[in-house]
């Protein structure tokens, strides 16, 4: 089509216009436009329950994110909250365990035979099988909080620990996590009660990894100890057939990541952590889905996501190691504001803000302990 | 014209205005060339280091992009993403509508978007919601769409981060785009608007326009990921702070301002013409 000039000169002035009248519409700050309206925000004090692929499921908003694998085997957790919405938590896996039957257990028709018949139970569910096991990614209190209570509502396969009285072997979900965490569990902080016996790990591992002995819900299930990353005793676990990683505290998509020197944790754990996990995924298409995965905080992501926050966490631990290279003190490297460019996303969050985590990126990249200047030898 | 003759012109007549849009609806299908009227030197062959003019950016933004190193393209993890919702109609390739009809009620459900290098981008016209603010994120987005008249305003949330420019300035997956699709002819112009709560202080507005080409045919895209640099497992290139050498380098070739290169939401007013007469044009460094 050959368009006539004045025409088209027409319709652009047309476009102009619409455009500035948008324009005009939007002199809001768009700094206060953190959800488009339509967005469903998560419910407060609510259990939202994300699926992320076949039996595993996100559930968001009681602690650290919990990822369920809900099947005929029963419930796996990873993770088990702080401990406040245990009772809410135990009501969305039950919900979630009615769904699974729903929809694989139809029952066929009865037909002529004694054993076969479908009519008594018709209208009759199963009760929702128990919780197997709780993995801990960490031993942080919003990944560990509600171990007791979730151990005590399940019952696992076989026993753990407590195998020298096998009368109990079965009593309560079994709780799997890398040694360190017992550990740290263990240790009561000073002048406070020690745990209760039932909160802690009852079967640990010391090596790299541990593998469930048989598969669970249809799938393996893997953990990898993540050394030295928000603690001593971090692992990642992976969901080897729904293709689904648990990332535990390496990622938290509203903060940068929390860390503690003094349980063992360091950057270039979570920096060498999330390395790890991108060597394990595999991407759908165009470097995005396929392997999906669950942070300890925040939103459902996969390897795109977990590169950006990679990508940020390395540029921002090689400014702080340059600063330390260069002995500056902590104050002048936050005056320098190593992060600036990252806390309008990542620096906001209470009681983990830009500061504290410069703070103790600067430490765990030896800084302020000047070494001894070598003496130069003549 | 006997009565029949006449009832029969009625019904002809009649069908005839029920078949003309229904809400002035209209059809975005068909293959689409782009044409680069609007900052074709920025698209190819792609924008300068450096320049940020008229673009309304905070200092956050302004960091990250001199941080920027061309060589992150090369990590395995960089290499064969596509461009984001907001980006792609910029990026210099044809440009496919696709409709989805529901096939009892004949309602167009659906618009689906692809480019060269794409994901599919749906745009979803059946009142669906957009999904839970935990979702993933992805290159596309999750768009949907009404109709205001004859244009087609769409909202696209959950992007994943991505980029006002393709050499370092950032947007953030907390960024929401307004989109309207308006369609003269032959013609389609879309008009994109950035809001990102992270790196703009102000909306991000532009145009963009495409011309239907009936004989066009996108090629298959592709794209493997490869070792392109022998590089420490773990290497993320980027510059220290005041070590990019190339920040000054457009402003430098144009003979502007530093300061208007640097962009901001004044520099993408009249008034800052005013401004600009009283700032020195850049020089090299020791000049
Ligand atoms: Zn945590």
């Amino acid at each position: 089509m050959r368009v006539h000039p004045r025409w088209w000169v027409a319709a652009g002035f047309a476009v102009i216009a619409h455009t500035a009248v948008i324009a005009q519409e939007l002199k809001v700050a768009p700094s206060t436009l953190v959800h488009a309206p339509m967005i469903q925000p998560p419910p407060a004090g609510e259990i939202e329950v994300l699926p992320i692929r076949g039996n595993i499921y996100a559930l968001l908003g009681a602690g650290a994110n919990i990822i369920a694998s809900v099947g005929a085997d029963g419930v796996l957790l990873v993770d088990a909250g702080t401990g406040e919405l245990t009772d809410k938590v135990v009501a969305a896996l039950a919900q979630l365990q009615r769904e699974w039957s729903a929809r694989n257990e139809p029952r066929p028709l009865g037909f002529g035979a004694e054993t076969r018949s479908s009519v008594a139970d018709r209208h009759i569910v199963a009760p929702p099988k128990p919780i197997r096991y709780i993995i801990n990614t960490s031993s942080t209190r919003d990944h560990v909080g509600g171990n007791e209570k979730l151990r005590n509502t399940g019952r696992t396969f076989t026993g753990g620990n407590v195998a020298n009285d096998i009368r109990d072997s079965m009593e309560g979900a079994a709780i799997i996590a890398h040694e360190n965490v017992l550990v740290r569990l263990s240790q009561a902080p000073e002048g406070r009660p020690a745990p209760p016996a039932d909160a802690l790990p009852t079967d640990t591992y010391f090596n790299d990894l541990y593998k469930l002995s048989h598969f669970f819900n249809g799938e393996g299930v893997q953990l990898l100890h993540m050394p030295k990353a928000s603690t001593d005793g971090d692992s990642i676990v992976y969901f080897r057939g729904s293709d689904v990683i648990a990332l535990g505290d390496l990622m938290a998509t509203e903060s940068y990541p929390t860390f503690d020197a003094d349980k063992g944790g360091s950057i270039n754990g979570i920096i060498d952590g999330l390395n790890a996990v991108l060597d394990l995924a595999i991407t759908e298409f165009r470097l995005e889905g396929g392997t999906m995965m669950v942070p300890g905080h925040g939103r459902i992501v996969d390897s795109g996501d977990v590169a950006y926050y990679r990508d940020m966490l390395t540029i921002i631990r090689d400014r702080i190691q340059d600063m330390v290279t260069k002995e500056m003190t902590l104050d002048e490297v936050k005056a320098a504001r190593p992060a600036a460019d990252y806390d309008p996303e990542y620096g906001r969050t209470p009681g983990w803000t830009s500061d504290m985590f410069i703070e103790a990126v600067y430490k765990s990249l030896g800084g302020g302990r000047t070494p001894p200047r070598p003496v130069r030898k003549k | 014209m006997s009565q029949m003759t006449r009832r029969l012109a009625f019904v002809v007549f009649a069908s005839v205005v029920s078949v003309s849009p229904v809400l002035a609806q209209v059809d975005f299908s068909g293959e689409w060339a782009p044409r680069m009227w609007e900052d074709q030197p920025e698209r190819v062959p792609g924008p300068d280091l450096g320049d940020y003019l008229g673009i309304p950016i905070n200092d956050a933004a302004r960091l990250r992009a001199e941080a920027w190193d061309a060589s992150i393209q090369t990590l395995p993890e960089w290499q064969c993403r596509p461009h984001s919702a907001d980006y792609i109609w910029r990026g210099p390739s044809q440009l496919r509508i696709s409709k989805e009809v529901d096939p009892v009620s004949r309602d167009v459900v659906a618009f689906h978007a692809e480019w060269l290098r794409s994901v599919d981008r749906a745009i979803y016209l059946d009142g669906r919601p957009h999904p839970p603010a935990d979702a993933l994120h992805t290159w596309a987005g999750f768009s949907t769409a009404k109709w205001d008249g004859d244009i087609l305003t769409v909202t696209v949330t959950h992007l994943k981060e991505g980029y006002l420019r393709r050499k370092g300035l950032p947007r953030s997956d907390q960024a929401i785009l307004t989109e309207h699709w308006i369609r003269n002819g032959d013609y389609l112009t879309i008009v994109s608007i950035v809001n990102d709560p992270v790196y703009l202080t102000e909306p991000f507005i532009r145009t963009t326009d495409y011309e239907l080409n009936l004989n066009q045919q996108i090629p298959p895209y592709p794209c493997g990921v490869v070792q392109e640099i022998d590089r420490k497992e773990g290497d993320v290139p980027h510059y220290l702070p005041g070590t990019n050498p190339y920040t000054k380098e457009f402003a430098i070739r144009h003979g502007l301002p530093v300061e208007a290169t640097r962009g901001g939401a004044a520099t993408m007013y009249p008034d800052f013409k005013e401004k600009l007469k009283t700032l020195p044009p850049a020089k090299q460094d020791g000049k």
